[in-house]
C-alpha cells in the first residue's frame, strides 16, 4: 500500500494511506486524548476532544477520523488546540457530579486524567445539569447516566453482537441519553450482562456493581484470563487487591467476542477467592440461585449423561 | 384530447410505454410527425388558454392557493367566486385558475386578473361579488382592493407595477403565481420539460455538467458550493448505482422559498432533478420534504404521477434510454436533517445525526453510494440553464456569485415576503426599495441574514453587495436566505439568544461542544437578558464561540455561535448596557423594563388599575397613579390602555 | 394491546388490520422505519410501546433503535394527544411580532404549558420552529389550518371552534 509522509509537531511520519491522523501522531509518539474512539467499533468522531491544528484546515478537526495525507502538517498541541480541548472538559464537567472521592472508577477515569492534564479544576460553566434516577436496578451492573459524556462506545459495542443492541442513543440534544428501550432500567431490559458496555466506558457511567467498595483502581491489579467454558475464547480480567482475586471483569470486546455473563460467573467461581452468590431473573425478579444454576451446568450434566448413555 | 398533453389524433403515438423524444416540442409546436393543420390549431387553442395573450378578450382569474393565502381564506375565495360566476352565467368562459405562492402573502389571499393582470390584494369573501360585477363584467377596476404603497400611497393597477415586485428578477420564480402547479401542461405551455429534451438529445452526460460550471451556479441550500462541480464529482464516482438527493427540508426560521417553489412549480425541481440523474449517472432520486409541509407534499405527490403518466420520469424517458424514478421522503421533525449527511442518515431510516465527512455523499452518500444533493432551489434553476445556456445564466449576478437568489424577506419592514434578486443587489435596495423600507417611521438597526447560522449586519453595512462572499466575510452567511429586518426597538442581545433557543433545541447532541456549548451559550445570554449578566460571560461567550465553531462535527455546530459573534462585532454596547447598567436599549428584554406613570400627564382615569393583572398599580381617582415596581409583572398591559400617554417604559 | 382510557376499543383490530397493510406495504423498501412509524401514529394518534414493539419484530430492527429514532424526531409522540394540536409558531417573524404573547395567551387559556393536553383530551399545545407563513405573524396552525396576525385574543377565540 501507498505510503504518506506528514509532519507531526515538527517530526516527519511515515504512514500508509488510510491511517488516521490519531495514529500517525501515535507513531511519532504524541499522545492525543480520545474518548469515542475505539479501534474495534466503526468510527464516530463525536466527542471532539481529539482534535488537532492542521495547518490549511479551516477549523480544527478530529484526529481520530482524519485521515493523514501527503505533506500534512499537523499540530497536536497548539494553544488553540488546548483552548479546545480545556474548554470541552470544563463542558462535560459542567454537565457532571464532582464526586470523583467516592466513585468506582477514581484513578482510572479519561475525565479525570485528561482534565489532571490540561489543568481543568472544575466545570467552567454554570447552569442545568442532568438529574437522572441512577440506574441500580440489577445485581451486575451499576448505569449512572448522570455521569455519562455520551461517547456512544456501550451502545455501539453491545449493537456489535447480533441479535443484542439492547441500548442506544434515545432523545436529542441536551436531552440524549443512552437508554433501553422505553428509557426503562437494564433490569426490564433485555440485557445479558455480558458487560462489554461496562468495558469499553471510559468514566464511572458503568460499573460493576460485584466490585463495588471492594478497592481503588490502583490498589487492583488485572491479570487477563481466557475464558474456556466455550469455544469463543472471550478474554476477562482477574482483579487482584493484596493478593486475593475480589472479581472477574470483562476484557476488551473483540469484534466477534460476545463475552457473556455465565462466562464471567463461571469465572469468578473459578478464581475468586470469596465469590458472591450469583443471582439470575426468574419472572422479572432477580434472586439468588445456586452455583450449577447459574452456570446452567444441570443441564451440561445431563447432557453428558446422555451422551455416554447412561 | 383533454388537455396539452394529450394526443391530438391518433397518429400520435406517445405514451409512457411507447415515448417519442419529440414529445415535448410536439406539444407546444407540433404536431411534429404529421402535418394536420386541425391537430396544430387544438393544440393552439390549449396554449392560448392557458397564457391568455395580452389583447385577448377573454378572462382568467387566478387566485393563489399557497399555505399563506390559503390560511387567509383563498379556499373559501375559490368556492364563492365559483358561485358567483354560475349565478352570472360565467362559469364556462371564465376560467378560475388555482396558483402557488406569488411571494407577498401579507396582502393575501391575492387575485390576479389575466390578461391585464390586476392585482387585488386581501381579497375577502365579500369583496367577491363586486368583482365580478364591476370587473369582470363591468371591466371597471375595483380601487379599494389594488394594492396602495404605505410611502407613496399610490395605487397599483397591475402586478408589475407594484413596487415589491417591480424592481425583482423572477428568474426561479417565473412560474409560481402565474402557472397551476397541479398541471403539468402548464408548466409545459412554460417551455417546461424543454431543459430535460435538450439535455437527453443534445448534449453528452459530461456536457450537461460543463454546461452547470459555465453557468456558475452555486448550492442555494447554504454553503454556496459550486454545483457543476459537485455534479462532476458525482459523475466520476465509482459505482454502479448512484442517486440524486432534493433537500427540501427546510428548516430556517424564517424562510420558505423552498416551500413556495415546490407548492407553486414542483415539475421546474423534478425537471431539475432528472437533468442531474442523467449528468451523473443516477437513475433513482429522493425528495426529503419537510412534515410541516403538507401541501408541498401533495403537489410534489401530483406532480410526479403526472410526470409519469406522460412518460417525462419514469423509465426511458422519452425513448432517449435514460431512466429516472423519484420517491418522496417525508421529514419527522428535526432541523438537524436539513444538514446533508444526517438528512441521508435520516432517510435511511436512522436518527438524524450528522456522519463524520469525507467521505463525502458525492462518493458515499445514500446506503453508500454516491449520492448527488441539492437544495430546491439549486434544482429549479437547472431546467433554465439547459434551456437558455449556461453563459445567458453566468451573465447576472457578480463575478462570484451568478444568477439570483430568492431571500424571504420579515421582521419589521413594510413589504414582507419573497423577493427574488439577482444576486449583487445591495441590501438596502431588498429593504427599502423592495420591502418599502420600516414601518411606523422607525429606524433601521439591523438585518439578520442566514438564519440561525448567519449574522447581524448593522446599518454601515447597508450597501454590501449580497452575494456568496461578501455576506461571509462580513461575518453573516446567505444560508437559506432568510433575511430578518429589525428596528430601533428589537435587542440584539435578545436575538442572539433568540437563535441559540433554536439551536439549542435543535442541536443532535451527537458531539459534545455543540450539545454542551449550546447549552451553556443560552444559559449566558438569557442571564444576561434578564439582567444577571458578569463583565467575564463577554469573555466567556467570546471563548466558547471559538471553540464551538472550531471544533463541532457538523454545520449546525459549526456556525450556531454566528447570531453571538456578529452581535458581539458590531453590537457589543448593547451587551454592556444589559450588564453593567442593567438596562436594554431597546426596551426589549422584559426583565430589564420598568414601568412608570408621569405624574404630569396622568388624569387618574383609573384605566391602568383596572387592566394591570398583578394589582401593582393604586391611586385615587382624579389623581396622578402610582405602580408599585416591586408588583409590577411588565406585562405592558397598562401602558397599550393609556390614552394620555402618560405610562413611560425605560 | 393494553389501553388505559377506559374505554372499549372495538376499533383496535381494525387499528391492527391497518398497520398490517401498512407494514406490508413497506415489506421491500429501504429505509422503511420511519415512513412505517408515520403511519403507524396517524392510525394510532401516537406510538404505543406494542406498536413500536411489533414494528420493530416486522422490520427486524432492535426495539432500542426504533425507540432512539421515536425519540429522536419531534413528529412523534409517545403518549395519546389531544383532538386538536395547536402548533404555535416561534419562528423569526412571529418572535418579532410577539408570538410569546400568544403562546401565553393560549397556554393560561387552556391550562396547559408545552407540550401539555387538556385533561379532556381536547387540545394539546406545541410549538413549532417556523410554519413558513412569516409573511402572517404570528400564526398558530391547529391541526391543518393555519391562522394568522393573531392577538392573544384572537388566537383563544379561534380556539372555539375546535371541538
Ligand atoms: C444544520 C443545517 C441545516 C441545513 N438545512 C438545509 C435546508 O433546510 N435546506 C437545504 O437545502 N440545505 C440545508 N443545509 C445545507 C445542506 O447541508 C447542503 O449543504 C445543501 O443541501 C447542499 O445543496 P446545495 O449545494 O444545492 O446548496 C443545512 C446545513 C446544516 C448544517
Ligand atoms: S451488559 Fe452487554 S447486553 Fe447489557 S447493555 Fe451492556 S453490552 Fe449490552
Ligand atoms: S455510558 Fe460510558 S460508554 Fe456509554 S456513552 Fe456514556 S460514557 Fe460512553
Ligand atoms: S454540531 Fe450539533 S448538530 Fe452537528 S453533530 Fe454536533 S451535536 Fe449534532
Ligand atoms: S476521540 Fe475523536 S472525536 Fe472522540
Ligand atoms: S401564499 Fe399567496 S402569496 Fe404566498
Amino acid at each position: 500500500m501507498a505510503n504518506v509522509t506528514l509532519t507531526i509537531n515538527g517530526i516527519k511520519v511515515i504512514v500508509s494511506k488510510g491511517t488516521t491522523v490519531l495514529d500517525a501522531a501515535a507513531r511519532a509518539g504524541f499522545f492525543i486524548p480520545t474518548f469515542c474512539h475505539d479501534p474495534e467499533i466503526p468510527r464516530f468522531g463525536a466527542c471532539r476532544i481529539c482534535v488537532v491544528e492542521i495547518a490549511g484546515m479551516r477549523n480544527l478537526p478530529a484526529s481520530c477520523v482524519t485521515e493523514a495525507t501527503e505533506g500534512m502538517v499537523v499540530n497536536t498541541e497548539s494553544p488553540a488546540v488546548a483552548e479546545a480541548r480545556k474548554t470541552i472538559l470544563e463542558m462535560l464537567l459542567a454537565n457532571h457530579p464532582q464526586d470523583c472521592l467516592t466513585c468506582e472508577k477514581n484513578g482510572d477515569c479519561r475525565l479525570q486524567d485528561y482534565s489532571f492534564r490540561y489543568g481543568v479544576k472544575g466545570p467552567g460553566f454554570e447552569g442545568k445539569r442532568h438529574e437522572y434516577p441512577l440506574d441500580d436496578s440489577n445485581p451486575y451492573i451499576v448505569r449512572d447516566m448522570n455521569k455519562c459524556i455520551l461517547c456512544g462506545r456501550c451502545a455501539r459495542t453491545c449493537a456489535q453482537v447480533e441479535g443484542r443492541a439492547v441500548i442506544d442513543f434515545t432523545y436529542r440534544g441536551f436531552d440524549t441519553k443512552i437508554a433501553p428501550p422505553m428509557d426503562t432500567t437494564l433490569a426490564e431490559s433485555d440485557c445479558v450482562y455480558c458487560g462489554r458496555c461496562l468495558a469499553v466506558c471510559p468514566v464511572g457511567a458503568l460499573t460493576y456493581k460485584r466490585m463495588a467498595g471492594k478497592g481503588r483502581a490502583w490498589e487492583i491489579e488485572k491479570k487477563p484470563v481466557t475464558c474456556t467454558f466455550c469455544d469463543s475464547g472471550c478474554l476477562f480480567d482477574l482483579n487482584i487487591k493484596d493478593g486475593k482475586v475480589i472479581g472477574v471483569t470483562a476484557g476488551s470486546p473483540g469484534q466477534g467476542r460476545p463475552l457473556c455473563l455465565k462466562g464471567r460467573l463461571g469465572l469468578e467461581l473459578l478464581y475468586c477467592d470469596d465469590p458472591a452468590d450469583p443471582q439470575m431473573k426468574r419472572d422479572g425478579e432477580f434472586v439468588k440461585v445456586s452455583w450449577s444454576d447459574a452456570l446452567g451446568l444441570d443441564g451440561v450434566l445431563d447432557k453428558i449423561r446422555k451422551i455416554e448413555g447412561k | 384530447m383533454k388537455n396539452l398533453m394529450d394526443k391530438c389524433c391518433d397518429k400520435c403515438t406517445h405514451t409512457a410505454f411507447f415515448p417519442c423524444k419529440d414529445y415535448i416540442k410536439c406539444r407546444k409546436e407540433g404536431p411534429i410527425c404529421h402535418q394536420d393543420e386541425a391537430c396544430k390549431q387544438k393544440r393552439a387553442d390549449f396554449l392560448g388558454d392557458i397564457h391568455l395573450a395580452a389583447d385577448s378578450d377573454k378572462r382568467q382569474v387566478l387566485i393563489c392557493a399557497g399555505t399563506g393565502c390559503n390560511s387567509s381564506g383563498s379556499g373559501r375565495l375559490v368556492k364563492k367566486l365559483q358561485e358567483e360566476l354560475a349565478a352570472n352565467g360565467l362559469a364556462d368562459k371564465i376560467k378560475i385558475k388555482i396558483t402557488g405562492c406569488h411571494g407577498f402573502c401579507e396582502q393575501g389571499p391575492l387575485m390576479i386578473i389575466e390578461p391585464l393582470k390586476t392585482f387585488y390584494t386581501r381579497v375577502d369573501e365579500n369583496d367577491v361579488a363586486e368583482i365580478v360585477a364591476k370587473d369582470l363584467i363591468g371591466g371597471e377596476l375595483v380601487e379599494r382592493l389594488l394594492y396602495k404603497d404605505p410611502n407613496t400611497v399610490e395605487t397599483a393597477k397591475t402586478y408589475e407595477t407594484v413596487p415589491f415586485y417591480a424592481r425583482q428578477k423572477r428568474l426561479v420564480l417565473h412560474n409560481c403565481g402565474h402557472i397551476n402547479p397541479e398541471e403539468l401542461s402548464d408548466y409545459v405551455a412554460s417551455d417546461g420539460y424543454f431543459g430535460l429534451t435538450r439535455a437527453l438529445f443534445e448534449k453528452t452526460p459530461d456536457q450537461v455538467v460543463e454546461e452547470v460550471k459555465t453557468s456558475g451556479l452555486r448550492g442555494r441550500g447554504g454553503a454556496g458550493f459550486p454545483t457543476g462541480m459537485k455534479w462532476g464529482f458525482v459523475k466520476q464516482a465509482q459505482g454502479d448505482k448512484k442517486y440524486v438527493v432534493c433537500n427540501a427540508d427546510e428548516g430556517d426560521p424564517g424562510a420558505f422559498m423552498d416551500r413556495s417553489v415546490l407548492e407553486g412549480d414542483p415539475h421546474a425541481v423534478l425537471e431539475g432533478m432528472a437533468i442531474c440523474g442523467y449528468a451523473v449517472g443516477a437513475d433513482e432520486g429522493y425528495l426529503y420534504v419537510r412534515a410541516e409541509y403538507p401541501l408541498a407534499i401533495q403537489r410534489l405527490k401530483i406532480a410526479i404521477a403526472q410526470a409519469e403518466e406522460y412518460g417525462v420520469l419514469g423509465d426511458n424517458i422519452m425513448n432517449s434510454g435514460f431512466s429516472f424514478h423519484l420517491k418522496i421522503k417525508a421529514g419527522a421533525g428535526a432541523f438537524v436533517c436539513g444538514e446533508e449527511t444526517a438528512l441521508l442518515t435520516s432517510i435511511e431510516g436512522n436518527r438524524g445525526m450528522p456522519r463524520v465527512r469525507p467521505p463525502f455523499p458525492a462518493n458515499s452518500g445514500l446506503w453508500g453510494k454516491p449520492t448527488c444533493l441539492n437544495n430546491v432551489e439549486t434544482f429549479a434553476n437547472v431546467p433554465q440553464i439547459l434551456r437558455n445556456g449556461g453563459a445567458w445564466y453566468a451573465s447576472m449576478g457578480t463575478e462570484k456569485s451568478k444568477g439570483t437568489k430568492i431571500f424571504a424577506l420579515t421582521g419589521k419592514v413594510n413589504n414582507t415576503g419573497l423577493v427574488e434578486v439577482a444576486m449583487g443587489m445591495t441590501m438596502r435596495d431588498i429593504i427599502f426599495a423592495i420591502g418599502g423600507g420600516i414601518p411606523g417611521g422607525k429606524k433601521f438597526k439591523a438585518v439578520q441574514i442566514g438564519g440561525p447560522s448567519g449574522g447581524c449586519l448593522p446599518d454601515e453595512l447597508l450597501d454590501l453587495s449580497v452575494d456568496y462572499d461578501s455576506l461571509t466575510s462580513a461575518g453573516a452567511m446567505m444560508g437559506s436566505g432568510g433575511l430578518v429586518v429589525m428596528d430601533e426597538t428589537t435587542c440584539m442581545v435578545d436575538i442572539a439568544r433568540y437563535f441559540l433557543t433554536f439551536t439549542q433545541s435543535e442541536s443532535c447532541g451527537k458531539c459534545t461542544p455543540c450539545r454542551e456549548g449550546t447549552t451553556r451559550m443560552l444559559e449566558i445570554l438569557t442571564r444576561i437578558c434578564n439582567g444577571e449578566g458578569k463583565m467575564e460571560d463577554i469573555d466567556t461567550l467570546d471563548r466558547i464561540t471559538r471553540v464551538v465553531k472550531n471544533t463541532a462535527l457538523c454545520g449546525l455546530g459549526q456556525t450556531c455561535p454566528n447570531p453571538i459573534i456578529s452581535t458581539l462585532r458590531y453590537f457589543k454596547d448593547e451587551y454592556i448596557a444589559h450588564i453593567q447598567e442593567k438596562r436594554c436599549p431597546a426596551g426589549a428584554c422584559t426583565a430589564l423594563l420598568t414601568y412608570t406613570i408621569n405624574a404630569e400627564k396622568c388624569k387618574g382615569c383609573g384605566k391602568c388599575l383596572r387592566s394591570c393583572p398583578a394589582e401593582a398599580i393604586t391611586g385615587e381617582k382624579k389623581q396622578p397613579h402610582v405602580i408599585d415596581a416591586a408588583k409590577c409583572i411588565k406585562c405592558g398591559s397598562c401602558i397599550t390602555g393609556c390614552k394620555f400617554n402618560a405610562i413611560e417604559r425605560g | 394491546m393494553t389501553c388505559q382510557c377506559g374505554h372499549a376499543h372495538n376499533d383496535d383490530g381494525a387499528k391492527q388490520e391497518a398497520l398490517q397493510k401498512a407494514m406490508d406495504k413497506y415489506k421491500t423498501v429501504k429505509g422503511a422505519l420511519i415512513p412505517i412509524l408515520q403511519e403507524a401514529q396517524e392510525i394510532y394518534g401516537y406510538l404505543p410501546k406494542e406498536v413500536m414493539q411489533q414494528i420493530s419484530r416486522g422490520l427486524s430492527i432492535p426495539f432500542s433503535k426504533t425507540f432512539g429514532v421515536v425519540t429522536f424526531y419531534a413528529q412523534f409522540h409517545l403518549k395519546p394527544r389531544g383532538r386538536n394540536i395547536i402548533r404555535i409558531c416561534q419562528g423569526t417573524a412571529c418572535h418579532v411580532r410577539g408570538a410569546s404573547k400568544v403562546f401565553d395567551g393560549v397556554s393560561a387559556k387552556l391550562g396547559v404549558g408545552k407540550n401539555g393536553t387538556t385533561q379532556d383530551l381536547r387540545y394539546t399545545l406545541e410549538t413549532v420552529a417556523c410554519l413558513g407563513a412569516c409573511g402572517l405573524a404570528p400564526v398558530m396552525m391547529v391541526n391543518d389550518d393555519t391562522h394568522g396576525r393573531l392577538t392573544p385574543d384572537k388566537a383563544a377565540g379561534t380556539l372555539e371552534k375546535y371541538e
